[in-house]
């Protein structure tokens, strides 16, 4: 492969974006309309745009688009695409505003050189933060059109409007400029300092519309590179030598059967220890030749002790939310019920595994990541090295899957490290094995609630201590006078790495609170919708409970042997409400999911297709979390290192799912990546207990735990 | 000492130099280039690898020389005939059967050979056809409408 040809490889089915140093980029980027605009002046975000600096002005901006000379349009985002289908919906509001059809976009992400800085795609923030800017931008480059176009058909602006990618004079259709000819020869380059004026709900033809990813077609061909996919002239594989158990500090290497393997060649740095080869097998193979002595540590608890562990190592905590007083909501509570939930460490489990691409030229480094953060990558791969940062570039790339796994990216350190050191190209995929240890696992939990209800179902008392979930989505929704929401944390509870996974901690922490809520209804024989809709604060919880209730048929009767559960939460600026169906065998403490229900209110809805593929796929991987998955592990020994003991949602136990979306097509649009897969673990808990009267306090709920809590 | 070996890779006779221990993955992807096939357990879990190997299906990760050697291959490279989508291909982008996309190769090539077997089966036989794929996005129940809509164009056809 020519060296020019690997620089023209980045979604090159999608689009062709130029190859441009970032700081040079407006002044070399060709003719047509220019629009950039930053996220922090539009005070959409604090400290979400990158820092100013006085002497480059011009790199402080979060996106931008142009107009080109044929009439296309390139938006540049920094963000990346990995199947949420912002690829999509962030071309829909730029071609809203700006008059255009969808297939006119050419969507450019995630690339450091061509785009301009983002801090990372997670926490379900594009479809809330980048919308409204790009849709501004586009906004303000209709204006600049329109005010060319006055120009050239000699007509006032106020006679003139912009459609189909042309503008026309009103009433009169026939005299029309199109986009093309008004950017011919013209580079105006405007920096959106203020909001322009954006288009009312009625008057949207495309933000609203369902479309269908435009990414599916290089995606279903094989056309679509992922960063595995790069292959460089002259490029060998690494393969890492990885201890048995994780945090191992390395002590001798032992690299003498490396000489059996012709052409292998050893990389050491520090504790980095790898084999590289031109062909991957044989990269493996010697690498399980190197006999490397490590001094492990000690293990202090394992998958059924941790919760135990947290509870006496993890003491300090600090007060998220409070009000009233516990002792009243004592008093005032005619039944107190405490119960302490569980959940175990997850994996991402992307089907793509952590891989870097790389190669370095001159110091310079460019490189092909699976990562969610291109520019913390960026900067990370700058500081290892010790280098400025735009001698670092993270080239654009699809991802296969993320979840929030990939916002850290070790290995990209170490493919590159392999390359400076072995003066090669280097292409690192980690092996699944390695992928179920560095990975950087959703943490365990332990959660301690106490709850107060008076005769009449009123909630009087709630008391939530958190232990390493995070507070995300806690903010209490139900009534509770007197409450007090606690979080336990320490740095260094955990055996291994952990981070985000898709909602971080909200998952957990709405697992316990919406079945504890279910538990307390019970204790007073309430009904628990009835229970919820009693005790909600918020007018639009409750309208989304009752759309999920009626759209579910809640009140509909049940097959024997079938449950119903009801979990509400907040993520993202979104309101979920999920009721589930299952259906429990007794005899095997299997749980069946029949059917889902899940209605949100996420304002505005840019493409609705494209949130209900999210939501559904939310909902199909958040079954795993609930029913399936646990990491087994006994200190830093991972014991789950393969799909074949780590279950997940599959084919067979996918329910009929159904998404409904609250209509609010005049407000902000509000997080859909996240949201809805928070609620799926409650309401199956709850349906569980629905169907078999076993209430299952810990996550996954495995046949072995529903028949232990089985009534007898 | 490497060997050369020959098989028939989407309809073309390809001679490869392999050492005789590689899987069937890493000389698509690695020595002929052809990287639409993917890597994702290297142990026949995940079918994500997955291509026809003599009309059959195969996960090429775990599909040695024996066993492709002088075999007929189909990948995703070879389904599509030259711009035209194949009905499958066709159906997984109509129903949007994907998000991330890093499993739909190895979807796609198991519907084709699951059709190649059963060219009408029912929504049962797909789920239990299918049900060695995973999907980790949770595309599954889009995935089956494709496959079901696909199955009823090319049966139609025939």
């Amino acid at each position: 492969m020519e060296a020019d040809k690997i620089n023209q490889l980045y979604f090159s089915d999608v689009n062709q974006p130029i190859r441009y140093d970032r700081r040079k980029f407006l002044k070399q980027l060709g003719r047509g309309i220019i629009v950039i605009f930053s996220l922090s002046e539009l005070s959409l975000l604090e400290g979400w745009s990158q820092p100013t600096n006085a002497q480059d002005q011009e790199i402080d901006f979060n996106a931008y688009l142009r107009v080109k000379e044929d009439g296309r349009v390139d938006c540049y985002t920094g963000k990346i695409e990995m199947g949420q289908g912002i690829i999509t919906s962030l071309a829909q509001a730029l071609a809203e505003e700006l008059e255009v059809t969808l297939d006119q976009v050419d969507m450019v992400m995630g690339d450091t050189k061509l785009c301009p800085y983002d801090a990372g795609t997670w926490g379900s923030l594009t479809t809330r933060f980048a919308d409204p800017v790009i849709r501004a931008a586009a906004a303000e480059a209709r204006e600049i059109l329109i005010e060319i176009a006055s120009e050239k058909l000699a007509e006032p602006i106020e006679n003139l409007e912009a459609a189909n990618g042309s503008v026309y004079v009103k009433g009169n259709p026939s005299r029309k400029i199109d986009y093309a000819a008004l950017t011919k020869g013209k580079k105006i380059v405007r920096s959106l300092t203020k909001k322009p004026e954006l288009k009312k709900a009625e008057d949207f033809k495309i933000i609203g519309k369902s479309y269908n990813s435009t990414d599916a077609e290089v995606k279903v061909t094989g056309k679509a590179k992922y960063s595995a996919d790069i292959k460089l002239p002259g490029m060998v594989y690494a393969s890492v030598v990885r201890p048995r158990i994780f945090g191992s500090k390395k002590i001798a290497v032992d690299a003498t059967a490396l000489s059996n393997f012709n052409g292998a060649k050893l990389i050491e740095d520090g504790d980095l220890v790898a084999v590289i080869h031109r062909e991957p097998e044989v990269a493996a193979k010697a690498a399980q030749s190197i006999k490397i002595t490590w001094d492990t540590p000690e293990s202090k608890a394992d998958n059924e002790s941790i919760f135990k562990y947290f509870e006496d190592t993890v003491t300090q905590s600090s007060v998220f939310e409070e009000g009233g007083d516990l002792e009243i909501g004592i008093q005032n509570s005619e039944k107190i019920l405490q119960a302490d939930y569980h959940d175990g460490y997850k994996a991402h489990a992307s089907i793509e595994t952590h891989c870097a691409t790389c190669y370095f030229e001159n110091d310079k480094l460019t490189i092909w990541a699976s990562t969610q953060t291109p520019f913390g990558t960026q900067k990370e791969l700058a500081e290892t090295f010790k280098m400025p940062l735009e001698n670092v570039y993270v080239k654009q790339i699809f991802l296969g899957g993320g979840f929030g796994g990939k916002i850290y990216n070790l290995q990209a350190v170490e493919a590159a490290k392999i390359a400076k050191i072995s003066g090669k190209p280097v292409q690192l995929v980690w092996t699944r094995r390695e992928e179920f240890m560095y990975d950087r696992f959703r943490p365990a939990s332990l959660l301690k609630i106490t709850s107060g209800v008076d005769t009449i179902g009123k909630l009087n008392l709630w008391k939530f201590d958190i232990y390493c979930a995070g507070t995300r989505g806690t903010k209490l929704f139900y009534n509770a006078p007197n409450n007090l929401t606690r979080h336990f944390n320490k740095n260094d509870a955990h055996p291994f790495g952990t981070g985000a996974w898709r909602a971080p901690g909200n998952n957990t922490t709405t697992f316990a609170r919406e079945s504890h809520i279910d538990a307390t209804a019970h204790t007073i024989g309430q009904n628990p919708l009835e229970f919820r809709l009693n005790n909600l604060k918020d007018e639009n919880m409750i309208a989304v409970l009752k759309l999920a209730a009626d759209t579910f048929g809640y009140n509909s009767p049940k097959i024997e042997g079938h449950g119903y559960g009801i979990a509400l939460g907040e993520d993202a600026g979104t309101l979920v409400a999920i009721i589930a169906e299952v259906k429990v065998d007794k005899a095997t403490g299997e749980v069946h999911p029949i059917k889902i229900v899940c209605a949100q209110d996420m304002g505005q809805v840019v493409n609705p297709h494209g949130a209900t593929v999210q939501t559904e796929g939310g909902i199909t991987m958040g079954l795993g979390y609930a029913l399936y998955e646990e990491i087994e592990f006994d200190g830093g020994l991972v014991k789950t290192r393969t799909f074949g003991n780590y279950p997940f949602t599959t084919f067979s136990k996918t329910p009929k799912i159904t998404c409904v979306f609250m209509d609010k097509m005049n407000s902000a649009p509000q997080g859909g990546g996240e949201p809805a897969i928070i609620c799926v673990g409650g309401a199956i808990a709850n349906a569980v207990f629905d169907a078999c009267g076993a209430r299952v306090n810990r996550m996954p709920i495995t046949p072995k735990r529903v028949l232990a809590a089985m009534p007898l | 000492m490497k060997q050369t070996m020959n098989f028939k890779l989407n309809g073309k006779q390809v001679s490869v130099a392999i050492n005789g221990d590689e899987s069937l993955l890493t000389v698509l992807r690695d020595y002929l280039d052809e990287t639409g096939t993917k890597y994702s357990c290297g142990l026949g879990q995940c079918g994500a690898c997955t291509v026809i190997l003599n009309n059959q299906t195969a996960q090429s990760c775990m599909t040695y020389v024996d066993q492709f050697e002088n075999a007929d291959i189909i990948t995703i490279e070879g389904l599509s005939n030259n711009n035209e989508l194949h009905p499958i291909q066709e159906a997984f982008v109509a129903h949007d059967a994907l998000q991330c996309g890093y499993c739909t190769p190895g979807m796609i090539m198991n519907a084709y050979g699951l059709l190649l077997k059963n060219p009408n089966p029912s929504r049962e036989e797909i789920i239990s056809g299918m049900e060695g794929n995973l999907c980790r996005c949770g595309s599954y129940n889009r995935i089956v409408d494709a496959i079901e809509s696909a199955s009823e164009k090319i049966f139609k056809q025939q």
